[in-house]
């Protein structure tokens, strides 16, 4: 907790004796009384919203570990049908991103702006990237007939028990993945944005740290779908 | 005083033997209940009018509890919780655990009515015949969506889903009729689908029994619009659907080892799977062999299978379940299946 | 104005000041509402929003009622009466208890108890009432229009396989859970960061407290009823059949999702009433709270032993004994919690000096209720007597004792208590109290006889019952009348009081909760300036004076 010395009794907000105001600080609220506290709040803010993001993907998890227990066999064999390929380049890509988010994040705290600019583009671009993998996979998909529910129709697994359970959970996690993927996609481009417009600088530069955050997330939904559907 | 509390509380009769000790643990913690909460009322009562303000900014001593008020009042009602648990969870497990020697039925739930077959004899919708003072097996499923075989007069109560097999038990007590009602929302008729136990005196039901399977003009109700009408047992409908469904092909009938193990005493044998656990040949096991039979394969079988989910109805399930269950020889020994000696082409 | 942290300059008879300029009224125009950043202003939409939701949920409650009074078709039809409890259901849960406390009492008073000028997020705050009315929206219309009629519990295969319409309905719970996770996302932040120098975790007002405990179980809970809500959504229009089980899924996995929120969701209603308890017992008895850190906890510790207990639900879902047995043990520690936090509150009423009011009413019928309520909860948290009860009229009973009995007594002390703060006007205290007699009356007699319903044996959800119920059911829509009855009173007194109301001034009941340090209604800044804040929350004596201390 921000620990600003109590003011003395009876006096209005706002001035310290000897010091700058701090309201004179454009990006500063008025019901806050420093930056500190202002950026503090905003981090954990973000931190609370990501946890419930945490727990909104835990529900795919227990759905997909039940359905494991029940058709173990048959969600081994589907696995293999995954295109691994396609799910490691989609790994790596995920994780060079965060990695270059980060390294955005650290540019605009150190005032290289141009440098945070063109790692922000990049990580944008990985985003694209992932998206499109994904959509030829999820495109093969389709003419495999590897579908949820009582769309299934995939020759190699017929009559397996469980199979069409497999691609139901597969197509839910990941599209609802994906779907995070497009939101932390238009935050970072709505940074970036920011960005050019010069709106950040050594001392205020939380938009990026938060958006950097967002996207870690969706980095680390990610890291535990892929071993979990394509690799066991 | 039973009769009293059982009336004060608007408590149906106690028709099963479970009723009577259920009953006995809800007049124990509704005591305390409305003691508690009557006690709380009155004493807040009372210190309203000890305690009434006097002057208007009135001040008060701070009061606070030392450790051991705090350690009493989280001991005490804890106490109280943890002896109903205790209570409750043994009558509960005692509920869970049917006794080895019950008559067994099949119950279906569809919307909106209730069936019942019994595994050698006749079916019917509604009406449940059982014996008085003999332990029932109730093996219940749906047809549709989840519904809830409810008996207020036996308290007992358990849900019916669709694609699996619940069980519950009871041992009813006193002869007479008994409202069976549906406890889970099952749409526009939810409340409507009730169905009725007849419980009759042991010999008084022997004789019905008999008389039933004499007639043998009842219908082995297949579930309704799909497939002709079935004039037999249930044991005779599930040879049938062996049959049909091409069962025998792999599983003989007589001892001999095939491509799946033989149905012989096949029911409550005792199985060595392939990754080494044990497991019974109960309902359970045979119904889910049914439906994914790759999941618990016998040792030394290999996984050739196909699954029957979707091709055997609920009830042709239960038909060959129950003719497995009448396929035992004179001598009962609880041996594992013989090692298979047909090896399937390379796949 | 000078203001002190004890209120001794002010009493009661004097200075009854009306601040002119207020909240209410510092900005003019209905855009200006709509756009507002200001908590009291957004606390104020969501009360009026939540009590059109409370009228709605009664008419449909009362239409329920009216159609129980005989045994056979009443007045509407099967299929109408299924939609109309699922109705009251999803609008009472969903519109009115979820957001209704913290919603209207959080957003208006928590700044003020922490000497803050807003909550942490203004604009995330207004975005949460935005939220909450498109959400109720999606929800209303698609009953309406679509004809729901599977509960508000929505059990697949039931909802997947309906012809009813039903998506629209789950996409508004899916968006109202939005609603309810940036209000406690605000809260949480706004406590951690906002708290006045000198008010400390440890010289928090209780009412913090408790939504501190409700925020948290928000934020964590409210994800997975979306997550429900989407799947169950998806399964009904693209047919995936996740908890079909004809195409290998399992409908009891449903459950287990829909029940790890909506137990922990039941906390989310309940908490915030605690809260309002300790705010009224303190205030009304003149008192310091007895065990302040003990209540403190127990809410911390109702919010995480609550989010293992859901499997309560199912007890005779075909789940494991093991299961059962573990449910129910946890299910009990959160009785325990509740037992403290009511001697603690009783202990309170212990030498203190008891102003009666109708705030006070509603609290002696909230601790009473909550007793009962709370120990039929424990009750029917014992599995071999849920095995009876499960699904039936005596689980109903037991529930609305806690949400009716418990929480909306809570919700009509917090009203009669804060809307003097609020719109600086004194409502006739003397109605207050018979209304606060007609509605304990009136719900005892409207779900006691329900327990006793559920006793016999009548399950929930039935829109026609063996005949051997009627004399009950009569019994329960005559005293629901006269709950009707007590709150259409409420309602009539309160807005006579807007317009023709005694002035309140800052303080009229002369309470030492930090909110009544400040004008009535309060300015739009909150505060004209910084206070000290050097005693524990609400400790009752004169400056100077000796103060007596006493252990039991």
């Amino acid at each position: 907790m921000s620990s600003s010395s109590a003011l003395p009794h009876g006096e209005p907000h706002g001035e310290q004796h000897g010091e700058e105001d701090p309201h004179s600080n454009p990006h500063l609220a008025h019901h806050f009384d420093s930056m500190e506290t202002q950026n503090h709040a905003s981090r954990l803010g973000m931190w609370l919203f990501l946890g419930t993001e945490v727990l909104l993907f835990a529900g795919l998890f227990l759905g997909y570990s039940v359905y494991r227990h029940f058709y173990p066999h048959t969600f081994r064999e589907a696995s293999r049908h995954l295109n691994l390929v396609m799910g490691t380049i989609n790994t790596i890509v995920l994780i060079s991103s965060s990695f270059t988010v980060a390294m955005a994040y650290y540019s605009v705290k150190k005032g290289r702006n141009k440098a945070a600019a063109a790692l922000l583009a990049f990580t944008i671009l990985c985003a694209l990237t992932f998206l499109c993998i994904k959509g030829f996979e999820y495109h093969h998909k389709f003419e495999e007939g590897a579908l949820p529910g009582k769309w299934f129709h995939f020759q190699e697994m017929e009559g397996m028990p469980g199979a069409n359970m497999f691609f139901t959970v597969y197509f839910l996690s990941t599209g609802l993945h994906a779907f995070h993927v497009i939101v932390g996609m238009a935050i970072l481009i709505w940074v970036l944005r920011r960005l050019l417009r010069g709106d950040f600088n050594p001392t205020y530069y939380i938009p990026v740290e938060l958006g950097g955050l967002y996207w870690h997330l969706v980095d680390l939904v990610w890291i535990f779908l892929f071993p979990l559907l394509y690799l066991i | 005083m039973n009769e009293i509390m059982r009336t004060i509380l608007w408590l149906p009769v106690q028709a099963s033997t479970f009723a009577k000790s259920v009953d006995q643990l809800h007049y124990f913690v509704i005591t305390v209940t409305m003691v508690s909460s009557i006690a709380v009322g009155l004493l807040a009562f009372g210190f309203f009018f000890k305690y009434r303000q006097i002057r208007p900014r009135q001040s008060t001593p701070v009061v606070v509890p030392s450790v051991k008020f705090e350690l009493a009042v989280v001991v005490v009602p804890l106490v109280f919780f943890l002896a109903w648990f205790v209570q409750g969870y043994g009558d509960y497990v005692w509920y869970t655990t049917p006794p080895k020697d019950t008559m067994d039925v099949y119950v279906m739930g569809k919307k909106w009515m209730w069936k019942f077959a019994y595994p050698d004899g006749p079916n019917a919708v509604g009406t449940l015949h059982v014996p008085a003072n003999r332990p029932v097996r109730l093996l219940l499923t749906s047809r549709d969506v989840i519904h809830s075989f409810f008996v207020p007069d036996f308290r007992i109560k358990m849900d019916v889903l669709p694609g699996r097999y619940t069980e519950t038990w009871f041992e009813a007590t006193k002869p007479g009729r008994y409202q069976v009602l549906c406890a889970e929302y099952c749409g526009t008729w939810h409340s409507q689908m009730w169905g009725e136990v007849v419980v009759m005196p042991p010999a008084e039901f022997d004789a019905w029994m008999l008389q039933q399977k004499v007639g043998l003009t009842e219908r082995v109700d297949t579930g309704g619009d799909d497939g002709p009408a079935f004039h037999g047992t249930l044991v005779e409908y599930g040879k049938k659907v062996a049959m049909g469904q091409g069962c025998l092909k792999c599983h003989s009938l007589d001892g001999d080892p095939h491509i799946g193990p033989t149905w012989l005493d096949l029911y409550h044998r005792r199985e060595t799977l392939e990754t080494g656990e044990t497991v019974i040949a109960d309902e359970a096991y045979l119904t889910d062999s049914m439906m994914d039979p790759r999941a618990k394969i016998v040792k030394g079988y290999k996984p050739v299978m196909p699954t029957y989910r979707g091709k055997l109805t609920a009830p042709d399930a239960a038909a060959l379940v129950e003719f497995i269950k009448s396929l035992r020889s004179q001598n009962l020994d609880n041996t594992p299946s013989k090692e298979a000696i047909y090896e399937p082409a390379r796949r | 104005m000078n203001q002190h942290a004890d209120s001794s300059a002010l009493a009661p008879t004097e200075a009854r000041v009306y601040q002119e300029i207020n909240y209410l009224n510092a900005d003019r125009g209905v855009a200006s509402w709509l756009k507002t950043l200001d908590h009291k202003r957004i606390g104020v939409m969501y009360f009026v929003s939540v009590l059109l939701a409370f009228l709605l949920g009664g008419i449909f409650a009362m239409i329920v009622r009216l159609e129980l009074t005989t045994p056979e078709p009443t007045l509407i039809s099967a299929n109408t009466y299924n939609r109309m409890f699922t109705l009251h259901g999803m609008v009472m849960i969903f519109l009115f208890m979820i957001p209704a406390i913290p919603g209207v009492f959080g957003n208006f008073c928590l700044p003020l108890m922490l000497g803050a000028k807003d909550v942490a997020f203004p604009r995330l705050n207004l975005l949460s009432l935005y939220v909450y009315w498109t959400g109720s929206a999606l929800v209303l219309w698609g009953v309406i229009t679509g004809g729901a009629d599977t509960g508000w519990t929505f059990y697949a295969p039931y909802s997947t396989t309906t012809p009813m319409t039903l998506f629209p309905v789950l996409f508004g719970v899916f968006i109202l859970g939005f609603s309810s996770i940036l209000t406690g996302l605000n809260f949480i932040v706004t406590i951690h960061t906002l708290r006045a120098p000198g008010i400390t975790w440890m010289k928090m007002p209780l009412f913090v407290w408790a939504i501190y405990a409700t925020s948290i179980i928000q934020v964590l809970a409210t994800p997975v009823i979306g997550l429900t809500t989407l799947l169950v959504g998806i399964e009904k229009v693209g047919g995936f059949g996740l908890f079909d089980p004809g195409r290998g899924g399992d409908p009891v996995l449903m459950q287990h999702l829909f029940w790890f929120y909506s137990h922990p969701a039941v906390y989310i209603m309940v908490l915030p009433a605690m809260g309002v308890m300790s705010e009224i017992i303190a205030a009304y008895a003149r008192k310091n709270i007895f065990g302040y850190k003990m209540i403190a906890y127990s809410s911390l510790g109702i919010a995480f032993v609550g989010f293992f207990a859901w499997g309560h639900h199912m007890f005779v879902s075909g789940q494991s004994p093991f299961d059962d047995g573990a449910f129910a043990v946890i299910s009990m520690l959160v009785g325990v919690f509740t037992a403290i936090k009511v001697f603690n509150w009783v202990g309170t009423l212990y030498r203190g000096a008891i102003y009666v009011s109708g705030p006070f009413i509603y609290a002696c019928g909230f601790l009473f209720f909550i007793v009962f309520g709370g120990m039929t909860g424990i009750a029917v948290a014992t599995v071999s007597l849920d095995v009876h009860w499960h699904d039936t009229y005596f689980v109903v009973a037991h529930f609305h004792f806690i949400m009716v009995g418990a929480v909306i007594m809570a919700f009509l002390a917090a009203i009669h208590y804060w809307f003097p703060k609020m719109f600086g006007k004194m409502y006739h205290e003397g109605w207050s109290m018979v209304a606060a007699v007609f509605i304990v009356l009136g719900f005892n007699a409207t779900f006691i006889p329900q327990f006793l319903l559920g006793n016999a044996g009548m399950p929930r959800r039935y829109y026609m019952y063996p005949e051997r119920f009627t004399t009950l059911n009569v019994f329960s829509t005559a005293g629901s009348t006269l709950l009707a009855f007590g709150f259409i009173i409420i309602a009539i007194y309160l807005i006579w009081a807007l317009k023709y109301g005694d002035i309140a001034g800052p303080n009229p009941w002369n309470s030492k909760g930090y909110e009544w340090l400040t004008s009535s209604p309060p300015i739009k800044e909150n505060f004209e300036h910084t206070l000290d804040y050097p005693e524990e929350p609400h400790t009752y004596h004169e400056p100077g004076e000796e103060v007596e201390h006493v252990v039991i």
